[in-house]
């Protein structure tokens, strides 16, 4: 352990970082797509049609009870073969990654829009609003607004789980650092750097979310 | 999209054996890594909560290490790195003769990631109960250690039935990850069956609907066991 060799780092940075850029990149269109997807499924599953209610929470159940790893393999093999052509494994990791956290998106925003009160719903409908309105000038508003910094701490989360596109060779920034280790035999190196680069993104990202939390409950 | 079904490979020879020991390691890994993570996370929870300024500290740091850390990254941590930073004899042992090197690397990481998940979850359990039965543990001359012994824990146990249902649910999903570093758990079977056979449909069908009905049972499961702790007046659904 004497021959820490740090130089194998500073060498391949630009490999890195293009790592990192895959990562973010992921991280921010699955997090769109799933907050997207999330407040459609939320607001099906509130909705009082019983059938509709029924398909998203079996929708949010099913998801929650699998792996991660599993359904980036299951559409690593499905999106392909339904397409009929081999896409790059981006675009299924990008599928799988988007309908997998909208179950978990889904939850906090239901939560968010149970936390609004039935008064601002039942007020609204008084004013003689459609459903539309009542929700998208009314509701959802007032509920993004409180649950930002659960959406944003989801989406710490998303970015670590990002790190297990590993599993179908996709080069995002632990796959980048894991085949240079390999490469160079600086397995020690490597991977002290990248649980160091992890540790100080998240741990300033939850620290702003801390902060950010703290200045909205004022 | 073509594609020739057969349900039939699941059944095959050796497939069939495949999954079941592939379901076998899947809780192997989980229920091993769950006894440290429960056990370690209790102690860091109830530490997190205590007036000494010190075990608070120590035990924040701990969460705070293992959560802004992906857990892929502490597989890797614990599988590829810490043998080499052991001293000489001891990181030759882990390489060269600790058994089923694979299955104790993943127990281990994936217990200490999971306590710091524990850890936190205990911490807003205790802290539900109140300071007021803190305050009232400590008036009647409780120390410190008899207040947690007989005022605090016994309720919040019961308030973090729910959530640390969901944990165990949690680690039993991310025992998954223990297929990268070379345990043949139960994705890894499926995946496995898959490149022998391109059967995908069938193969991750079949994990697919095992994690699902184990998670069902284990909701169920604690439901009942959540009803049976019940204290009436107290700690129930609020």
């Amino acid at each position: 352990m004497g021959d820490f060799d740090g130089d194998v780092i500073l060498r391949n940075l630009p490999l890195l970082w293009e790592g990192m850029q895959l990562t973010l990149l992921l991280t921010l269109l699955a997090m769109v797509g799933g907050i997207v997807l999330g407040t459609l499924l939320a607001l099906a599953r509130l909705s009082g049609f019983g059938p509709l209610s029924f398909v998203a929470t079996s929708y949010i159940n099913f998801f929650r009870s699998l792996p991660l790893i599993l359904v980036i393999f299951w559409f690593y093999f499905l999106v392909p073969l339904a397409l009929g052509r081999p896409v790059g494994g981006f675009y299924s990791v990008l599928i799988a990654f988007t309908l997998f956290e909208a179950a978990y998106y889904a939850e906090i925003i239901r939560a968010g829009i149970i936390s609004v009160g039935r008064g601002q719903v039942a007020a609204a409908r008084a004013l003689g609003m459609r459903y539309h309105q009542v929700m998208g000038d009314v509701v959802l508003p007032q509920a993004f607004r409180a649950m930002t910094p659960l959406l944003l701490t989801q989406g710490i989360i998303l970015f670590q789980d990002t790190s297990l596109v590993y599993v179908v060779g996709l080069r995002d920034f632990l796959t980048t650092a894991e085949l240079i280790a390999s490469r160079d035999g600086r397995l020690v190196e490597m991977f002290l750097f990248v649980a160091g680069t992890y540790f100080v993104i998240c741990f300033l990202a939850s620290r702003g979310v801390r902060v950010l939390q703290r200045r909205m409950a004022k | 999209m073509n594609y020739n079904w057969d349900w039939g490979v699941l059944f095959r020879d050796p497939h069939l054996g495949w999954l079941f020991e592939g379901i076998a390691w899947t809780l192997g890994v989980a229920l091993a890594a769950w006894v440290i993570a429960f056990s370690l996370g209790c102690v860091l929870g109830i530490m997190r909560t205590t007036t000494s300024p010190i075990l608070r500290g120590i035990a924040t740091a701990y969460v705070e290490l293992f959560r802004n850390i992906p857990l892929l990254v502490h597989f890797f941590l614990w599988f590829f790195v810490v043998p080499e930073l052991l001293p000489r004899e001891a990181g030759m042992w882990v390489k060269r003769e600790m058994p089923l090197p694979s299955f104790t690397t993943a127990v281990v990481a994936l217990g200490l990631y999971t306590a710091s998940r524990v850890c936190e979850q205990v911490r807003a359990g205790i802290e539900a109960v109140g300071r007021g039965q803190r305050n009232a543990g400590r008036a009647m001359g409780f120390t410190e250690w008899q207040t947690y012994r007989y005022v605090l824990l016994p309720v919040a146990f019961r308030i973090v039935i729910p959530p640390l249902t969901s944990e165990f649910l949690t680690i039993f999903k991310n025992s998954s990850l223990a297929l990268t570093i070379g345990v043949i758990e139960l994705t890894a079977v499926t995946r496995r069956i898959e490149e022998y056979t391109f059967q995908g449909f069938e193969a991750f069908t079949a994990a697919t609907v095992i994690y699902s009905v184990i998670t069902l049972t284990v909701i169920t499961l604690m439901r009942r066991v959540e009803r049976r702790m019940e204290l009436p007046g107290m700690g129930g659904k609020r």
